[in-house]
């Protein structure tokens, strides 16, 4: 059988692979090593792959390939592109522009090989695009790993820091166990099913009689490997130190587009594949939601390090984008994917303004950013902006509007006390949250501000626009996702 | 679509955004936040004078725009005879506000003027929206610029102060929200006016929805024993701060019970009115014993502003007109007041250095006679004096004790009303300890001259005594305006 594959829905990840591939080659055959244009051909690389997706966007059509007919006995395609799809792949790929703007300013001391970098980087956004699209469980685990492994190699990238040996040595770890649990958990379910495609999942196990411990099993297995993903807890431990460790724009990529990948797969899973089989999970969800937001912030209170506090404040924010996925039935998954959207514009922008601050200050600690206001005004507007947003307080209306969402599905989802469970939270996370920007406006010492590098503004410059887009107009996410 | 209510919040708003720019850098122009609250003030003098007070239950100037449809959140705004007051009082306080800096200036002017701006449109804002969200919108809104206003200006504790404010308003605010969002997924719409004239909500339901939105409204407001936050607030605060604490920010949380919680959910606050109540004359009694206690001036003021609050909530808890009308009468009585005495113990705080009152030792009116006599007047009047705008909240909310709504414990109610009976006698004891101790006696001799008051302190404080006087000897001009309004939110009670 010849498989007709459709060119133009495969195309975004098709340009991100493309343009690894170019900058490998690049790398090797330019004569003199020049960072800022591999890091302008990557650029290049995510624009059009984002160019490619608003075309499908606006086209407004479904897309399907790789598709097996009903005749083979159990039909289904693998690869579609749907409203779902354009969302996640837009925020990976509007998030991987902003961490290629970090990147280009973290590699000017050229100790980081740039070619390999950038390859990794595209690699990884590769899996990122590809994983919303994915419609059976073996894309989708390939997927995620394809997402995972150039993250491994990006962090260790720092070779001559101890740390960020240490922190790609811990996420290669933990992430290679959790694979292994989820592909077990995936043969189980291939087992009791006989199909891989999600679509035909829910019905076959639902017709399949007995063995329902067996399923059981199974979705938590599963569950448990996407819960390393977005740093859920039992599965928090390693966020910490692999933040720090890791060079800023890796970071970024881990809290972002990494765990955006995650929550794409966990809701393909949980609400395409296990639709019918959500009582089983719908409760799991809730505590894994409940205790994740409260670890998050609790561990994130006594931080010192810029980095580490934000590592555990998205720890923090994933336990609020879990909580939607946790009412059973209706669409309260587009809950998620608002907040998704929203937490990944205002963290990126933390992320970007950190990297900023990191040019001076390499230990980045939170004490460095007292009397910012003074040394550079804009900056610190800009990062108290980001913090009210992820506090979820006016003026940053954004973070307010995407916990209003999350709040109304669960209330009208019926799960009163997962809602006071996240209230206390949020008044949890306020504290350290104004704690750090009341150190932005406290005074502090004086000094010129020295090097400003143009690609991280610019990065900040992106990511406050569309923070404040989503302020004014949060409807623009809603009707997106919705 | 009406143009006042959006420019009030405009202006302010732009006034602030203007601030922003870099040429204000270091040098914002002397009475710049008095020109922008000014005409804000302005805007709320004509709003009052365009009112029609023929017809003040309906909404007047409205403006309802969709905003996110997604969310079901309109941007509608409106004022009636209930939030017309508050409105007004909101602009005049803010604009005294700054009538006090020019006379005072504070450091960092330009980031100060901002604050106090973005303050100013959260809290007309609040006072304006007729949208469930859009008023916890604007409720949240106040937050983070109060928290500067302690933080940055504040006292030696600030600090602590400031967190504290911060972590249990918003502790309150979230609670509000669920509620908030209990009464929606219920009822299905955002829209106060439609929801107050009816909304379907089971009782279960009702009683849950306003213990909730009870709660978070009552951290604001705040009762006991929800007011831990509120005298580190005050005493830590610059005097603007806790003018604009006791005057506005307090009033937001009495405000949602008459706006939100009694009219949407008539049946929730029936069952929950004795408990309101109770609460209300524990911290009548609590609010008056501390006072009794106190030390420092601003937290003696702080301290009495629990009392009268639990007054304001005793009003609310009668569900009779003449009970709540008492509550928001008694609201604007105090935010002129209390915002009155803290100008006024700012003032004295400012001359001496401190504001303890052994330290502060006697014979104020012999060393500042007339910042004596207004320390004096203020007190007087917020103890409750007949002929004095103090005293009509007090009354009334008492004389709404004695005749509860008809579904309420009569009985019940009559304890309420003795007991808030004593504390009125009370507040009049510590108010006049205070003052016995503070302005009478001879002057210690150590101290050197000091000035008394400026034009500036009589320019902002002399609005508030003409409207104490006003309202006291002719309390009608306000009942007039909130009677109809009351009468309308509380259809199904009787009387």
């Amino acid at each position: 059988m010849i498989q007709s594959i459709d060119y133009v829905a495969i195309a975004a990840p098709l340009i991100l692979a493309l343009v690894a591939g170019v900058v490998l080659l690049l790398d090797a055959f330019l004569p003199r090593r020049t960072p800022g244009a591999l890091g302008l051909v990557t650029l290049a690389g995510v624009v059009a792959a984002f160019g490619v997706l608003m075309a499908q966007a606006a086209e407004g059509g479904r897309r399907r390939t790789f598709c097996v007919p009903d005749s083979l006995g159990g039909g289904g395609c693998s690869f579609v592109v749907d409203r779902f799809t354009l969302v996640m792949s837009g925020l990976a790929l509007v998030a991987g522009i902003v961490i290629v703007l970090l990147s280009m300013a973290e590699l000017t001391d050229r100790r980081i090989p740039a070619g390999e970098w950038y390859f990794l980087l595209l690699s990884a956004l590769t899996g990122a695009v590809l994983l919303p699209a994915a419609r059976d469980l073996a894309t989708l685990v390939v997927a995620l790993e394809v997402v995972s492994l150039p993250v491994f190699a990006l962090t260790a990238l720092k070779r001559y820091d101890g740390r960020a040996s240490e922190a790609a040595l811990k996420l290669f770890l933990v992430s290679v166990v959790s694979t292994a649990i989820t592909l077990f958990g995936v043969s189980l379910l291939y087992g009791l099913t006989g199909t891989l495609y999600l679509e035909r999942l829910s019905p076959a196990l639902s017709a399949g009689s007995g063995a329902s411990g067996v399923v059981s099993v199974a979705v938590v297995l599963v569950l448990a490997g996407f819960a390393f993903k977005v740093a859920a807890v039992p599965f928090h431990f390693w966020a910490g130190d692999v933040y720090q460790g890791a060079p800023v724009p890796v970071a970024a990529l881990l809290s972002v587009v990494s765990k955006a990948a995650g929550f794409a797969g966990l809701i393909l899973i949980l609400v395409t594949g296990l639709r019918d089989q959500a009582t089983l999970w719908g409760p799991v969800v809730a505590v894994v939601a409940a205790a994740t937001m409260t670890a998050g912030n609790v561990l994130a209170l006594r931080q010192r390090a810029a980095l580490r506090l934000l590592a555990w404040s998205s720890v923090a924010q994933s336990g609020y984008i879990l909580a939607p996925l946790a009412v059973v039935g209706g669409r309260a998954f587009t809950a998620s994917m608002s907040y998704l959207v929203i937490y990944a514009a205002m963290n990126l922008g933390a992320f970007a303004v950190v990297m900023a601050i990191s040019r001076t200050a390499p230990r980045n600690e939170l004490d460095d950013y007292r009397g910012l206001a003074s040394r550079r005004p804009g900056t610190a507007v800009a990062l108290g902006f980001f913090l009210v947003c992820l506090a979820g307080l006016p003026p940053g209306l954004a973070g307010l509007f995407a916990k209003v969402v999350v709040f109304r599905e669960i209330v009208e989802g019926g799960l009163g006390w997962l809602a006071v469970v996240m209230a206390v939270n949020t008044v949890i996370g306020l504290y350290y949250y104004i704690a750090w920007t009341a150190r932005l406006f406290a005074p502090g010492p004086a000094g010129a501000s020295r090097t400003r590098s143009v690609p991280v503004t610019v990065a900040v410059g992106v990511a406050v626009l569309v923070t404040l887009a989503f302020s004014v107009a949060p409807q623009l996410v809603l009707s997106a996702s919705g | 679509m009406s143009w006042i209510p959006i420019a009030m919040l405009a202006v302010p708003l732009l006034g602030a955004a203007v601030l922003l720019l870099p040429r204000f850098a270091g040098r914002v122009p002397r009475g710049y936040g008095l020109a922008v609250s000014g005409v804000t003030l302005a805007l709320a003098v004509a709003m009052a004078a365009v009112f029609d007070y023929g017809d003040t239950a309906r909404m007047q100037f409205q403006t309802d725009v969709p905003w996110i449809p997604g969310l079901d959140l309109r941007f509608h705004l409106g004022v009636d005879g209930i939030s017309l007051p508050l409105v007004v009082l909101t602009a005049l306080l803010t604009f005294l506000c700054f009538v006090h800096l020019a006379g005072r200036p504070q450091s960092r002017p330009r980031a100060l003027a901002f604050t106090l701006l973005v303050l100013e449109t959260g809290m007309i804002g609040t006072f304006l929206a007729l949208d469930l969200l859009l008023f916890f919108v604007f409720f949240e809104v106040v937050l983070v610029p109060m928290y500067f206003v302690i933080a940055v200006w504040g006292g030696p504790e600030r600090r602590a102060a400031a967190v504290k404010f911060i972590l249990y308003t918003l502790l309150g605010s979230a609670v509000l929200l669920l509620g908030l969002l209990v009464v929606w997924s219920q009822a299905g719409t955002l829209d106060m006016v439609a929801l107050a004239r009816g909304n379907g909500i089971a009782r279960s339901t009702q009683i849950l929805a306003f213990l909730a939105i009870g709660a978070g409204l009552a951290v604001k407001a705040p009762m006991w024993p929800l007011h831990t936050w509120l005298p580190d607030a005050h005493t830590e605060a610059p005097t603007v701060g806790s003018v604009l604490l006791a005057g506005v920010l307090l009033k937001m949380g009495t405000y949602g019970f008459a706006r939100i919680a009694i009219p949407i959910l008539p049946e929730g606050a029936a069952t929950v009115a004795p408990w309101l109540g109770a609460f209300a004359v524990i911290g009548i009694i609590y609010g008056s014993l501390a006072c009794l206690a106190q030390r420092d001036l601003k937290r003696m003021i702080a301290y009495s502003s629990v009392g009268h609050m639990g007054f304001v909530l005793l009003g609310f808890a009668t569900l009779t007109p003449v009970g709540v009308n008492a509550a928001l009468f008694g609201n604007v009585a105090h935010g002129l007041i209390t915002g009155l005495l803290f100008f006024v113990a700012g003032a004295v705080k400012d001359r001496y250095g401190t504001a303890d009152m052994a330290r502060l030792g006697g014979g104020m009116l012999g060393r500042l006679p007339y910042i004596g006599s207004l320390l004096t007047f203020a007190c007087v009047a917020s103890l409750g004096l007949p002929g004095l705008a103090g005293f009509w909240g007090e009354m009334l909310a008492l004389f709404g004790a004695f005749r509860p709504a008809a579904e309420l414990s009569r009985p019940l109610f009559l304890t309420f009303m003795v007991i808030g009976g004593i504390g009125t006698v009370l507040t009049a004891a510590y108010f006049l300890l205070m003052l016995s101790r503070v302005t009478h006696g001879r002057p210690a001799r150590d101290r050197g001259p000091a000035v008394d008051v400026t034009a500036y302190e009589l320019a902002a404080w002399m609005p508030l005594v003409l409207l104490t006087l006003l309202f006291g000897l002719w309390p009608k001009a306000l009942l007039a305006i909130t009677t109809p309004a009351v009468q309308a939110i509380l259809p199904g009670v009787g009387s």
